[in-house]
């Protein structure tokens, strides 16, 4: 009972910021548009590529590309949903009304994390077929062996980029602090640690790297990663449950 | 000195301020006042010559404030506590605004010292709580030590030792021949602090004037007369007496009566005459804040109704009073504004000059003391009726704060 | 009925709130003063479970604020006018406070009118004056009609009528018999408002008593007297053993004898009066009187910085700082 209004209240929250549409929205944008660019580079570069290439070329995680960038919009999503009661005092507010702290924090995040599916899957589903279908003759299909798995994967991808930074900024509180650490951590940590072949063994236990393997269909030939695609899948959550539990237990403990 | 002379702004198609006259002498407080979105702020920036005037002119001492010789050493003003540079020192921001008016630094830390901030002064205004913020604001609006001051609602923020302080100030400024124009929405506040009154509405000039004379212009005088407890028929013997001799008599909650219309020493009399003893006989004024309500009924944006408390019948505590009961003067009872009485019609200010409203109340010949006894501010509006609200529709847009 | 029983809040080694212990009852307006960090702000926080406490303990009606079913529907809390997303709507402000605490969405529309925001329902926060937030947050307050009520420093930013209106409505909540907790800076204001203060000092409980007492006992109140037949009534006077005092005005000022013995002293003798009337200070003057003493009994340190004659204003802060050294 006493959930399901919180749920309700916080859908109310959640639809009634422009921050939401916005956020959302580019993260839809920005990944369908820059994956069909990439796949239209793609399909162009493809004459030149060597066999042991072309026998790796992967349609569906090209077209997934645009995600690296996307997944930026996600997280600034994530971040403002939690974080934006804090910059505003709006949380002192809340949390007369709704003093189980627990309560709070995890219905907001259960809203918030649904809305990001529902994107995050639409998102997926039309950055594929709109990449496919420039790809042209070296497109993938839904039936292939583990595309449709991929596809889903791009959801729950987006999704739980989206949940971390909800558990992260519920640590930090501050938005600009929250996006001051993942904007950096994402977009450059992540592929430095993954670039230097000496720190790739830690990189790839990194939520973005571990989670994004699920969009891969083919992997590479010298693959070594210790994890399939939903053992990655499973890392990335492992990460996003110890940022929510960390959220949730800060929040707790401290002065509202 | 600060003259006005036909002062007019408009913002596109609406008058924020409308051919506005007055002077504000030296020597005394002048406070400012006017309800929300009255055009107070812009006439303040209008002096302080951040908005050039549509039509009119105002001045300080013959000039406008662009072409004043040295503004910052004759005008000193705080406008809103929170223009400041919050990542640069107490210090540091007086400093600048110091060499940019050839003030030497010693005076820096003179004014921080005034306002009790040499403490802080190295620190970032960024951490200032509101009431520090406004010590800052003072503290630049001294630093010319100019013979002009102007401060927008000065002790917004700060804490009893505070107000009690900027009060002083104040007045210690206007003591020594300074022009002190001071708005405050703080009635209480205000009859503390100003002698003058400047008094706006929609724009338009509605008073100018001093404050006890604001006062007896918009509200009458009464008489609080106590009988002996023991004894209720001596009250109702008074009553009888007091009515008859043309006073008007409403009960007070403690038991006593509130006596308008008649002068002390024929309270007096009128009791000696009915053998009635008096435990109190003491004069009232009527606040500031009751005259100014009844002035500027009518031009306020904002007005708020009875809670009526539709979705909520159940959660009624036990101890809910009933509406309806007789009218008490002076307080306790859920004091709604009413509305405006019927003579001042819909359209209080229609005038430019400054032509007092009319009193609401008949002074002599009124047989009902109910029906024609000034109503008092907190009379109670029939039960469950809203009170009018003229404005509702002009909503944010008349508001000057949310205009900008 | 809120309790405070021995509440105490540390951060580090300061001493934030000092062991309070009072109860806020309800059918009156209770004030709640102090100095600036006097704790209030704190207490108030801690009594909606937004702090917690170092030690002690703040129930309502006897159960911690975390323990209530929908608290809304209980306590109305008005603390800070900005406590809300600048870019939601007026009205979905007050929509998700009432959904999580299951209120009716009808009340949101009712308590936007009863504080008179219906015109501006639609539109965002952020662009409201600071008058406007105000009256937003005590739609908040409202919008579960509890019984207990609380408003830190309510009429900031608010115009006349605005002030006006929320101290009636203060007033009127209290005599339905609900709890009305309400702190503020402006004594004048809380002398027209409140019936009982709670005076707070350094953390530290410094009064807990009616209005009319707090006066009382914090400042000299005294009988002013005219008549016509002056001479006879100062032989009268001291003939009764009174002392009385001549003002400038001419009128006579009595210490320490209530006016009704005045009265009927003056009426057992025959003597007109023109006015008997009983003076007493404000309650700013008595506040500062209490606080000024409490800084002093702390800190020893030079002279009271109590009732300041006009004209010549002390450095201001005088007393903050001495607080501070202390």
């Amino acid at each position: 009972m006493a959930a399901a209004q919180v749920l309700r209240s916080e859908w109310t929250k959640i639809r009634s910021v422009s921050s939401t549409v916005w956020t959302l929205g580019l993260a839809g944008v920005v990944t369908i548009a820059l994956g069909m660019l990439i796949s239209i580079l793609s399909r162009n570069d493809y004459d030149s590529l060597n066999a042991k290439d072309r026998l790796t070329f992967d349609p569906t995680y090209i077209s997934f590309a645009g995600m690296s960038l996307g997944q930026l919009a996600m997280i600034v999503f994530g971040v403002l949903v939690v974080s934006n009661e804090y910059s505003t005092g709006m949380i002192r507010t809340s949390l007369a009304a709704v003093p189980q702290r627990g309560t709070l924090l995890f219905g907001k995040v259960f809203v918030a994390t649904l809305l990001a599916l529902a994107v995050g899957l639409a998102t997926s589903f039309v950055t594929f077929f709109a990449g496919q279908a420039v790809l042209g003759p070296y497109r993938a299909g839904l039936g292939d062996p583990g595309v449709l798995r991929a596809v889903i994967g791009g959801g729950l991808y987006m999704t739980l980029i989206a949940m971390f930074s909800m558990g992260v900024a519920a640590m930090l509180r501050s938005p600009m602090l929250s996006l001051g650490i993942l904007m950096p951590f994402f977009f450059l940590i992540s592929s430095i640690l993954g670039g230097v072949s000496a720190t790739k063994k830690i990189g790839r236990f990194l939520p973005d790297q571990a989670g994004s393997r699920i969009m891969q269909v083919k992997t590479p030939f010298d693959d070594d990663t210790p994890y399939g695609p939903w053992g990655g899948l499973a890392i990335m959550v492992a990460w996003v449950v110890l940022a929510l539990l960390g959220g949730y237990a800060l929040l707790k403990k401290r002065d509202a | 000195m600060i003259e006005a002379v036909g002062l007019t702004k408009r913002y596109g198609a609406k008058t924020a301020v409308y051919n506005l006259s007055f002077q504000v002498r030296p020597g005394t407080v002048t406070g400012f006042l006017g309800p929300n979105g009255s055009g107070k702020s812009t006439t303040m920036r209008m002096i302080l010559g951040l908005d050039a005037p549509t039509t009119g002119q105002v001045t300080i001492g013959g000039y406008p404030y662009r072409k004043l010789p040295n503004a910052p050493r004759q005008v000193g003003a705080l406008l809103d506590a929170k223009a400041v540079h919050g990542g640069r020192h107490a210090r540091n921001h007086l400093l600048c605004l110091a060499q940019l008016s050839g003030i030497p630094a010693r005076r820096v830390d003179e004014v921080l010292g005034v306002v009790g901030l040499q403490d802080v002064a190295k620190k970032r205004s960024k951490g200032f709580s509101l009431g520090m913020g406004q010590r800052l604001g003072i503290a630049a609006a001294l630093l010319g030590d100019p013979q002009v001051l102007l401060f927008d609602e000065p002790v917004n923020g700060l804490d009893p030792e505070g107000i009690l302080w900027v009060r002083n100030l104040m007045k210690a400024l206007a003591a020594e021949g300074r022009t002190v124009f001071v708005s405050s929405h703080l009635m209480s506040e205000m009859a503390l602090t100003a002698e003058h009154l400047i008094v706006i509405g929609r724009g338009q000039l509605l008073a100018d004037m001093s404050v006890r004379d604001f006062i007896s212009a918009n509200s009458a005088d009464f008489a609080r007369v106590r009988t002996p407890d023991s004894e209720p028929q001596h009250r109702e013997k008074l009553t009888a007496a007091l009515t008859e001799a043309g006073g008007q008599v409403m009960p007070e909650q403690d038991g006593a009566l509130r006596v308008t219309g008649l002068p002390l020493p024929r309270i007096s009399d009128l009791a000696h005459g009915a053998d009635v003893r008096l435990w109190e006989l003491s004069p009232h004024q009527a606040s500031l804040e009751e005259a100014y309500m009844r002035m500027t009924q009518g031009a306020v944006d904002y007005r708020s109704t009875i809670d009526q408390r539709a979705g909520l019948q159940e959660q009624l505590p036990p101890g809910a009073v009933p509406q309806g009961q007789m009218p008490v003067a002076g307080q306790g009872q859920p004091g709604w504004y009413a509305p405006p009485p019927p003579q001042q019609g819909g359209q209080p200010f229609a005038m430019p000059q400054p032509q007092m409203p009319q009193p609401p109340q008949d002074p002599a010949g009124t047989p009902n003391p109910y029906a024609g006894a000034p109503q008092p501010p907190a009379a109670p509006v029939p039960a469950a009726a809203p009170a009018p609200a003229p404005d509702l529709t002009k909503g944010a847009t008349d508001n000057e704060d949310a205009a900008r | 009925m809120i309790t405070l029983d021995g509440l105490t809040k540390r951060y580090g080694e300061k001493v934030a709130v000092n062991d309070l212990t009072f109860a806020v009852r309800p059918g009156v307006v209770t004030g709640f003063l102090g100095p600036n960090g006097a704790g209030k702000s704190t207490t108030m926080r801690m009594i909606l479970g937004l702090d917690n406490p170092s030690g002690g303990a703040v129930r309502i009606e006897g159960k911690h604020y975390s323990q209530l079913k929908d608290p809304l529907r209980r306590v109305g809390a008005l603390l800070d006018a900005k406590a809300m997303h600048g870019g939601r709507s007026a009205f979905n402000h007050l929509l998700c406070l009432a959904q999580s605490n299951g209120i009716p969405r009808a009340r949101v529309s009712e308590v936007l009118d009863t504080v008179g925001l219906t015109a501006v329902a639609k539109k965002k926060a952020k662009g409201f004056s600071l008058g406007m937030g105000q009256r937003l947050g005590i739609a908040g307050a409202l919008l579960g009609d509890p019984e207990i009520l609380m408003f830190d420093e309510p009429v900031n930013g608010l115009d006349p009528e605005g002030i006006h209106w929320i101290r009636n409505l203060m007033k009127s909540l209290a005599a339905e018999g609900r709890t009305v907790f309400v702190s503020s800076h402006l004594m004048s204001e809380m002398a027209l408002t409140a019936d009982h203060l709670v005076v707070i000092g350094q953390g530290r409980l410094l009064a807990d008593t009616s209005m009319s007492d707090f006066i009382r006992q914090n400042s000299r109140s005294y009988v002013r007297l005219r008549s016509p037949q002056r001479e006879r009534l100062l032989d009268v006077l001291h003939e009764a053993g009174v002392g009385a005092v001549e003002a400038r005005d001419g009128a006579l000022e009595v210490d320490g004898t209530p006016p009704e013995r005045l009265g009927e002293l003056a009426a057992s003798r025959q003597v007109v009066l023109h006015e008997l009337s009983p003076q007493q200070a404000s309650l700013e003057e008595a506040f500062m009187r209490l606080t000024a003493e409490s800084v002093e009994y702390h800190a020893h340190s030079d002279r009271p910085g109590g009732a300041v004659p006009a004209g010549e204003p002390p450095a201001w802060g005088e007393g903050w700082q001495r607080r501070k050294g202390a």
